[in-house]
């Protein structure tokens, strides 16, 4: 294998993990807020419609991704709503979010299947994104950048800064957080809007960046990849960067080792592996002694009310 | 089941619509012919479904008023596909399209369970009194691009998405190569496996995959234009999968085998008011326009296209064959003798590789 097939897997795999930790990121925020949002998929293809039309209207790609942001806050905080404000059960909710998401979208974008975009330009000028070894470094456009300034963000966020604390004790003991006087829904309500801009922005990466293009449930099940990694992560941002990489590269080598002439799994057992990975990680934390370590936040998927 | 029952003979009185909220009542002979379609993929996907789709429409738009077509998309090949044609029977459709390999057996289950209902499915091989069978020779389109794909390679070397192992795949890859051969004997196909039959951004990634493995013209078996929007993007070659294609990738889209379902449909239909419908086993390709050619793309230069519509027309007029022998697999096994011809029954079960496919 040469050199110039190796940076080009590195490249591929990069671009196809960072939309994966974007929705894993906003997830993560949101479940360590004691929410659980399956959603995730359906923000996603909302982000990545509303994106798409935006760029596509306006022929200016960045602002495709700002739309895409908003129309994942909103699509979130439909969720907020049903689950925080009127406390349906979060699983429930977030799958129908997923169902509604799909159907919008699909409805949203006929009118634009078979139209194309022009994709965001790397971000570095061509002497460096252009140089046969230091594309590897900045070959990529700014979301990608965005995604690893992000991951050092929220580990910042959630272990230096008051409001991480705050954040987290949300998550992990409600009742508690709202007797000292902190307001849980609000907060929360942050998390998950902040989880549906990321969504939005991960889903926009698919319609505007891996494939610029609308096709129906472009997203191919993704959303449910990145909500396997924020388990399988532990509720860490840097393992959730670590896990999104290594799925790219199982994805990536996989698919280049066959090009290549020689397969190192058969496509099913690859199609399963993110998901065997999280059964794995979740056993791993299920034996762990002490809990609190490896744990999930306590309060995860719990409706709370005030004063219940 | 009482109210089953009702419905069903219903269906059986009118052969028309007699949806639930016309239980009871009269069905009247003005009532238009309910016509249902499954999906394996969404209809926005560019590709296969999409196909499919727009031969629905055709058909609504032939018949007007007087039917009435339904459809439900993302139906996954499996239990959840009987659930969807008794749901789409039950709603009074009398003649039921399952446009996907993997419905054969719930599809056989339920036109047996339903005899008064008429079902036809795509690319299977199971049939009875009331299922009949329909498929479109891709092959011969295949054939069409392969020769272009050789002619056009400048490396030799092709890349193919694939997404099942099944003949109606393999018989692609293995006409496509056979094809490219023919112009360029030193050509190879390299096929990459997917197991989806519609993931962007993987058909994209195994496309860059291809590339850099050398392969600088790139065809597909999977539904997305994603692979063709990597070949736009490194200044390949590439084909349309479908649908005309070229709106995606204007330079790499050279031209692209079209599915043209829609004489079919309209024949059918036809059928069913006419009451002359039939089983049966159909397969037609580029003579009877199931299977079109997507006009060429201007950068082909005069000789490819002109080799390309010899092909074309050999296989209408029906003095070509894309699988003439001498053909070995290969693993060095010979197929066909010299002159040798592939019957459909070869093609239907094929599940071998002609020398020079590297998978």
């Amino acid at each position: 294998m040469n050199f110039d097939i190796a940076i080009s897997i590195v490249m591929t795999l990069v671009v196809a993990a960072t939309p994966i930790l974007l929705a894993g990121l906003g997830e993560l925020i949101a479940e360590k807020s004691g929410v659980l949002n399956l959603g995730v998929e359906g923000m996603m293809l909302v982000g990545a419609v509303a994106g798409f039309i935006a760029a596509s209207l306006t022929g200016f790609t960045p602002f495709g991704y700002a739309v895409a942001a908003l129309a994942g806050i909103c699509a979130s905080l439909l969720f907020g709503v049903l689950a925080l404000t009127l406390g349906s059960n979060q699983v429930a909710t977030g799958l129908a979010l997923t169902i509604f998401g799909t159907g919008l979208s699909s409805l949203a974008g006929a009118g634009f299947v078979g139209t194309t975009i022009t994709r965001l330009p790397a971000l570095f000028p061509p002497t460096l994104a252009g140089h046969p070894l230091l594309r590897l470094v900045f070959g990529y456009d700014v979301i990608v950048y965005l995604s690893i300034a992000l991951t050092f963000a929220a580990t910042w966020f959630l272990n230096h800064t008051r409001l991480g604390l705050i954040l987290r004790s949300v998550g992990e003991s409600d009742a508690s957080a709202h007797a000292i006087g902190y307001p849980v829904t609000t907060i929360r309500y942050g998390a998950v809007a902040f989880g549906g801009a990321l969504a939005g922005l991960a889903g926009a990466y698919y319609s505007l960046a891996v494939t610029p293009m609308w096709a129906d449930r472009i997203t191919a099940g993704r959303g449910w990849i990145a909500l396997a990694l924020v388990v399988f992560s532990s509720w860490r941002p840097w393992r959730l960067l670590l896990g999104a990489y290594i799925f790219g590269a199982v994805m990536t080598l996989e698919l280049y080792s066959k090009a290549a002439g020689f397969a190192l799994l058969p496509p099913e057992m690859l199609a399963m592996l993110p998901y065997l990975a999280t059964v794995a990680a979740l056993a791993v934390i299920a034996m762990r002694p002490s809990r609190g370590r490896l744990d999930a936040p306590r309060c995860l998927g719990k409706p709370f009310r005030a004063g219940a | 089941m009482a109210v089953i029952l009702d419905r069903r003979t219903l269906l059986a009185g009118a052969g028309a619509s007699a949806a639930l909220p016309f239980l009871g009542a009269p069905a009247h002979a003005a009532d238009p012919l309910k016509v249902g379609f499954i999906y394996v993929g969404p209809v926005g996907d560019f590709g296969y479904t999409h196909a499919h789709d727009v031969a629905r429409k055709k058909t609504q738009d032939f018949y007007a008023d007087k039917i009435k077509t339904n459809y439900v998309e993302n139906v996954p090949e499996g239990p959840d596909a009987e659930r969807v044609l008794r749901q789409l029977a039950q709603e009074g459709n009398a003649l039921i399209f399952a446009t996907s390999f993997g419905f054969m057996n719930a599809t056989a289950k339920v036109a047996k369970a339903l005899p008064k209902v008429y079902f036809e499915h795509a690319t299977g091989y199971m049939r009875g009194p009331n299922l009949a069978t329909y498929n479109a020779r891709f092959y011969e389109g295949r054939a069409v691009i392969g020769t272009i794909a050789g002619m056009m390679s400048k490396t030799g070397v092709g890349g193919y998405v694939a997404s099942f192992p099944i003949p109606e795949v393999v018989m692609g890859i293995n006409c496509f190569t056979l094809a490219a051969r023919k112009v360029n004997p030193k050509f190879q196909t390299k096929v990459l496996w997917l197991s989806t039959w519609y993931d962007p951004a993987k058909e994209a990634d195994a496309a860059k995959a291809l590339a850099d493995q050398g392969a600088d013209i790139i065809t597909q078996h999977t539904d997305s234009p994603a692979p063709l929007q990597v070949c736009e993007q490194k200044g390949l070659y590439g084909f349309g999968q479908a649908s005309d294609m070229s709106s995606i990738a204007p330079k790499a889209h050279l031209t692209a085998i079209v599915d043209n379902w829609a004489p079919y449909y309209i024949g059918r239909v036809k059928a069913v008011m006419d009451g002359t419908w039939k089983t049966g086993d159909t397969w037609w390709g580029l003579k009877q326009d199931t299977v079109q050619i997507a006009p060429y793309n201007a950068a082909m230069p005069d000789n490819v296209k002109k080799a390309a519509d010899d092909v074309k027309n050999g296989i209408i007029a029906g003095t070509l064959h894309p699988v003439t022998g001498p053909v070995t697999d290969n693993k060095g096994t010979q197929r066909l003798k010299d002159g040798e011809k592939a019957n459909d029954e070869m093609l239907e079960k094929m599940d071998w590789y002609v020398e020079g496919v590297q998978s």
